[in-house]
Order: C-alpha cells, then sequence, then structure tokens
C-alpha cells in the first residue's frame, strides 16, 4: 500500500534535509534515533509539516519517543487532520 | 585572596534571594533559582563528594543534561575544592559504543577520581570503566541525598589557592576528550575582570542563553559571567532550542534580556526558521548585544538576522562579535559593543594568493570580514609568520597571545602543553591579521572542522569512515567546507574505493555517513568517492587535508560549471 503522505515525506526528507541523496527511504525506517535526520533538521520538518499538511508539531514531540518513522509521523499527521 | 569559592559565599551573605538563574525546561513552568538556593544545593554536593571520600584537587566529571541537578554539583565540586568537568550527555543518535570509547578516554587522562550522573544513566557510566580506573565512586541523585551542614565552616574549596586548577574544558569527541584545558582560580576571575569591561557589564544585565555547559562559551560567557557578577541569568537547554528556536526570542521579550552570545550558524538558524506566528508580541528592544562567537563571523549572517528581527525591535547596533578560545578561559577579543563591529572589505585575490588583506578596490572581488574586535584588556595578540616573526598590520599569520587568564596546562598532557606555547605566547592555530587596533579572523592552521560552533576533529571521522567496508585504511580525508545557507561548516569524506559499480559505491558512501552519524556529534551528507590515487598526500605520506579539500572544491566547481 502506497501512503501519500509518506511519500511526501521521505521526499522532502531526501531532497532538503540529506540534500539529494540517492538514498531509499522506507515509511519504517528509523529517521531520528539513526541520526538520518539530525537535531538540527527537526524544526525544518516540523515547518514542511506545518506548511504542507496544516498539522502542528510540537516542539517536545521532535523527538524519537513521539515518532521515528515517517510511517509513524504520517499516522501522527492523520490524526490530527481528521 | 579570591577563589570561585569565596565568591559564592560571598553571594550567599549578598544577595541569597536573588535570582541567580532562571530555568527554562519546554514543557514546564520556568523555575528560579535564587543565590541562597544555588549555595544550598551546591553545599550538598560539596558535603556528598566529601562522604564518598573524593579528595579536593581530584576530577569529578559531571554527566548530567542542563537543569538544577547540573549547576549544584558543578558549584558544588568547586565548594568542595575538587575540579568539575563537564562532558556532553549521550545524544539521541549516537551509539552507546562511541560515547563509551569516549569516556573511557577521557578516564585514562584525565584521572577522575568520581563521576556524577542519573541514576538510570549509572550503567552506561560503568560500562566504560575498568578495573584499576581511577574512579572510585559513580554518584547520582539517590546516593547524593545527604544531609550536611549548610554552611562555609571547614569547607576545602575556601582553602584553594588562585592558582589551582578550578575547571577543565574539554572538545568533544574521541580526540578532543584527550586534551582538557586546565583552568586556575586566578586566570578565571582575571578573564571575568576584564571581560566585564569589554562588554560593559551593569547590574541591570539579563544574560540568555541556550549554550551547552561543556563548551567555553556556554560555561564562561552564558554561565560563570552572569553567576559570579551578580547577574541573573535566563538559561535554556540547547536541546530545547535547537527544536523551538523562538523561545530565545521570547525569553528574551519575556525577562528584558540584553545580553546573548551565539555561534555563526545560529543567526541564520534563527532567520530562517522562526515565523511570525511565533512572533507575536514579543520585543527585543532590550538586547543590547548579541555576540557572535566560536566559529567564523559571517557578514550575511548578522545581516540576515538583523532584517528578520529589526521589526521586532532588533537594534543594529546590537551586533556584536568575539574571538574566543578555552584556552584563553573565554574572550580574546570584543568588538562591537555600542555600535555595530566593524566590516573590512578586503580583495578576495590579494587574501588568498598573498595573505593580505588590502582593502579592495570598487570593481574587484572582495570579502567581507566582520572585525573581531579589539582584544580585551588583560590580552594582547600578535600575528606571526611561520618562522615566529612579527607581521605588519594587514598581513595574514598565526594569531598568538598573551594574557594573565591562559591556561595551566593541557590536563596531564606535558607534551601537548609544550607544543602549544612559544615564547610564553600560546599559539592559538587560527589564522588573521590586524587592522587599526582590530583582529580579524581568516581561516585556521590546524585541521579542525567547525560545525555550528562545535570543535569537530577530522581524524575521528576519518578512523569512523575507515571502518566501512571498501574503504582503504588511510585513504580517506575529512574536512569542512563553507555552508553559506546554514552559515557554518559542512562536513565533506573523500574515500578512495576500488569498486566501480554504482550500486555498490552507493552502499559504501550510505555505510559511511551511517558509521559517522552514529559515531561522531555530526551528520554527514556529502560522502565523495574516488578511485585509487586520488588522494593527495604530504611528503611523508600522510593524507593532506588541506590540499583535498582544494582539490575537491576545484573538482566539485568544475562539475557545477559542467553541469549549467
Amino acid at each position: 500500500m502506497t501512503d501519500e503522505i509518506v511519500t511526501r515525506l521521505n521526499e522532502f526528507i531526501t531532497t532538503k534535509i540529506l540534500k539529494g541523496s540517492k538514498k531509499f527511504l522506507a515509511g519504517e525506517e528509523a529517521i531520528i534515533s539513526s541520526g538520518l535526520v539530525d537535531s538540527f533538521s527537526l524544526v525544518d520538518l516540523a515547518l514542511f509539516v506545518e506548511d504542507t499538511f496544516g498539522v502542528l508539531i510540537d516542539d517536545t514531540e521532535l523527538n524519537a519517543a513521539t515518532f521515528d518513522t515517517t510511517g509513524q509521523l504520517a499516522e501522527i499527521i492523520r490524526q490530527r487532520q481528521s | 585572596m579570591t577563589t570561585l569559592a569565596h565568591i559564592l559565599k560571598e553571594k550567599s551573605e549578598t544577595c541569597l534571594d536573588r535570582a541567580a538563574v532562571i530555568l527554562m525546561k519546554s514543557g514546564e513552568p520556568d523555575r528560579t533559582i535564587t543565590y541562597g538556593e544555588l549555595v544550598q544545593g551546591s553545599l550538598a554536593v560539596a558535603g556528598t563528594l566529601s562522604a564518598h571520600g573524593i579528595k579536593p584537587d581530584e576530577v569529578v566529571v559531571l554527566i548530567l543534561q542542563h537543569g538544577s541537578q547540573l549547576i549544584f554539583s558543578f558549584f558544588g565540586a568547586i565548594l568542595h575544592g575538587a575540579i568539575p568537568s563537564i562532558m556532553p550527555f549521550l545524544t539521541e543518535k549516537l551509539l552507546p559504543e562511541r560515547y563509551r570509547d569516549g569516556l573511557s578516554s577521557l578516564v585514562s587522562i584525565t584521572q577522575p577520581a568520581a563521576i556524577m550522573t542519573y541514576a538510570e544513566f549509572e550503567p552506561e557510566v560503568r560500562a566504560a570503566l575498568k578495573t584499576g580506573d581511577s574512579v572510585r565512586a559513580v554518584i547520582n541523585e539517590s546516593t547524593s541525598q545527604i544531609q550536611v551542614d549548610e554552611d562555609f565552616s571547614g569547607l576545602e574549596g575556601l582553602k584553594r589557592s588562585e592558582n589551582d586548577i578550578v575547571l577543565l574544558q574539554h572538545s568533544s569527541g574521541t580526540t578532543g576528550l584527550q586534551k582538557g584545558v586546565a583552568l586556575s582560580h586566578r586566570a578565571v576571575l582575571n578573564q571575568l575582570e576584564s571581560y566585564s569591561l569589554a562588554i560593559q557589564l551593569r547590574e541591570n544585565d539579563v544574560v540568555v542563553s541556550w549554550l551547552p555547559l561543556y563548551h567555553d562559551m556556554g560555561l564562561i560567557a552564558g554561565f560563570l559571567v552572569p553567576i559570579l557578577t551578580g547577574v541573573p541569568l535566563v538559561l535554556m537547554s540547547p536541546f530545547d532550542w535547537v527544536r523551538a528556536p523562538y523561545r530565545l526570542m521570547q525569553a528574551v521579550s519575556q525577562y528584558r534580556g540584553t545580553l546573548t552570545w551565539l555561534p555563526n550558524f545560529a543567526y541564520n538558524f534563527c532567520a530562517q526558521k522562526i515565523r511570525p506566528r511565533h512572533m507575536q508580541g514579543v520585543d527585543l528592544s532590550s538586547w543590547r548585544a548579541v555576540i557572535n562567537c566560536s566559529e567564523p563571523m559571517r557578514w550575511d549572517s548578522h545581516q540576515q538576522f538583523l532584517a528578520c528581527f529589526a521589526p521586532y525591535g532588533l537594534k543594529a547596533s546590537a551586533l556584536a562579535t568575539c574571538y574566543a578560545m578555552a584556552e584563553n578561559v573565554f574572550a580574546v577579543t570584543q568588538g562591537g559593543m555600542g555600535s555595530a563591529a566593524n566590516v573590512d572589505e578586503i580583495d578576495r585575490q590579494e587574501l588568498q594568493t598573498h595573505m593580505r588583506a588590502e582593502p579592495a578596490a570598487p570593481g574587484r572581488p572582495s570579502v567581507k570580514m566582520v572585525s573581531a574586535g579589539r582584544p580585551i584588556a588583560n590580552t594582547k595578540v600578535r600575528i606571526l609568520s611561520a618562522e615566529g616573526d612579527d607581521l605588519p598590520e594587514r598581513k595574514v599569520g598565526e594569531i598568538a597571545l598573551y594574557s594573565d587568564c591562559m591556561l595551566s596546562e593541557y590536563y596531564r598532557r606535558p607534551d601537548e602543553t609544550r607544543k602549544a606555547f612559544l615564547d610564553g605566547w600560546y599559539l592559538t592555530g587560527d589564522y588573521g591579521y590586524m587592522a587599526d587596533g582590530e583582529v580579524y579572523i581568516t581561516g585556521r592552521k590546524k585541521d579542525l572542522i567547525i560545525v555550528g560552533g562545535k570543535n569537530i576533529y577530522p581524524q575521528d571521522l576519518e578512523e569512523l569512515a575507515m571502518q566501512a567496508e571498501g574503504v582503504h585504511p588511510g585513504r580517506v580525508a575529512a574536512f569542512g567546507v563553507e555552508d553559506v545557507d546554514a552559515g557554518t561548516e559542512e562536513v565533506v569524506i573523500v574515500a578512495e574505493v576500488d569498486i566501480e559499480n554504482e550500486v555498490e559505491r552507493e552502499r559504501i558512501a550510505e555505510d559511511i555517513r551511517e558509521r559517522i552519524n552514529h559515531g561522531s556529534d555530526v551528520a554527514v551528507q556529502r560522502v565523495h568517492l574516488v578511485g585509487k590515487g586520488w588522494l593527495v598526500k604530504t611528503s611523508s605520506g600522510k593524507v593532506s587535508r588541506s590540499a583535498n579539500r582544494e582539490k575537491f572544491l576545484v573538482e566539485v566547481e568544475k562539475n557545477q560549471t559542467a553541469n549549467t
């Protein structure tokens, strides 16, 4: 099943945060605890979610305990959209 | 005779109920710590250290996050006469094994007698220790609830001499942790005196800081300067700030902050990542100095910051600069107090080819150099040639300094200490020039990468990259290149591999990225794989980082031209 939100999150991460890396990012891959998205880029991810999906992610939620994969982040976005 | 312990004692007598620190934590109400509470909390820690048999002059490593416990432990160690050294806390991305390696290497060189940390982190700390180590006690909050007499009688800290070492400062990474800058009471207090003058510190100042306390800028400017001079400090954690940079602006507005120190990248970071909705009702007019320090200062970064925050009351005259290093306790120079820091527009080619800073003629390619200001009152600066001779105005050379606040030594590293001095002058390893009495920093002699104000040793990154399968040992170079957008440096890894298959090469690059992300304090994107023989070596057969950096930049520029 393709998840539109995951696809857009992954695209943002690979083009903007990983600066066009050829890496294939899966929805279940750890992005925070792995250091793939480092702490300096977490706020970019939050702002992207805000602009693209109209969902606010609080700074206290920007850690691996709240979400560590784009699949989990997509789930948060869906819950808040509905 | 005055030591830091005497100052704390004096503060507890004269300003018991005054706010020393206002601690901010995301998701929690702000907490005010008065001088009375600070001293009481610190005395309790001093008692704990004493009960654990820790002797004065022994090193106590603190592995604690921003908060009251770190503050009390730091000053508690000093009141006990011991030597505190703050180590960065484990981050989410760093592999525990790597953290352990760093800690082990710190322990083996620095020989601490105790480590203070959280109960839940104690197993991690113990895993880094070996039998026969110097560490006699790992102390956590549950073992530190010891009742003590809350007074200063018999306190070991008051028996210390001015020339005794009061604290150690380390850079991060395996290499940085092996070289602790040892500072005496006298050095710290002399720095405080001269630096307070340089920034015209006054009683109604309010310092706002999010800087880590294991770094000189955070520990001295953003911690000891306010606390020891009686100026209130609003302290938030770097962990919170990086996720919500607007909290800095809100804190300045709420507490009428007047002074803040920031590494250059933070100007870009704030300007790019703070939204108008975060700035509603924010008033920055109280800020009299936002001081750029600890990585190359960029004119563009100041302009971006000003353009973004002038509508909220930020004054152009508040943009200040400072050149600092732990080896001089903190500041060497200070610029831009009361008016914006000077900008010297110089000829780019003259700088690059002749190491000369000539004012640029109209139409010539130029570089806008931001002045680091004048040496502070107790510090003298010279610009030296490779032969150690003084260079004239506007000639670029190595910056050497002499002051009454220089390091006592690199702790237990007589070899490193000897190398760092020339006839009593400390050789900074930075390149720069003087013009009209002001210092301008142009680059570095040492192969150090500074990312977001953090010192990164390339050898640590190279060692990690060499562990990737398919990479030849000894055939890796790590260096920093300018990241204009972020206002800092970006790490580049160049590695020689034999494999030509594209998929395989991408896998190796990914492996290198992962090893560095997990094994160091930086995240790396740019891994450049090259064929055998690409890397430039020195005559002694070592990979030359600077030469390979040049080669890489030329190659990248060529590719960019080819693609346009």
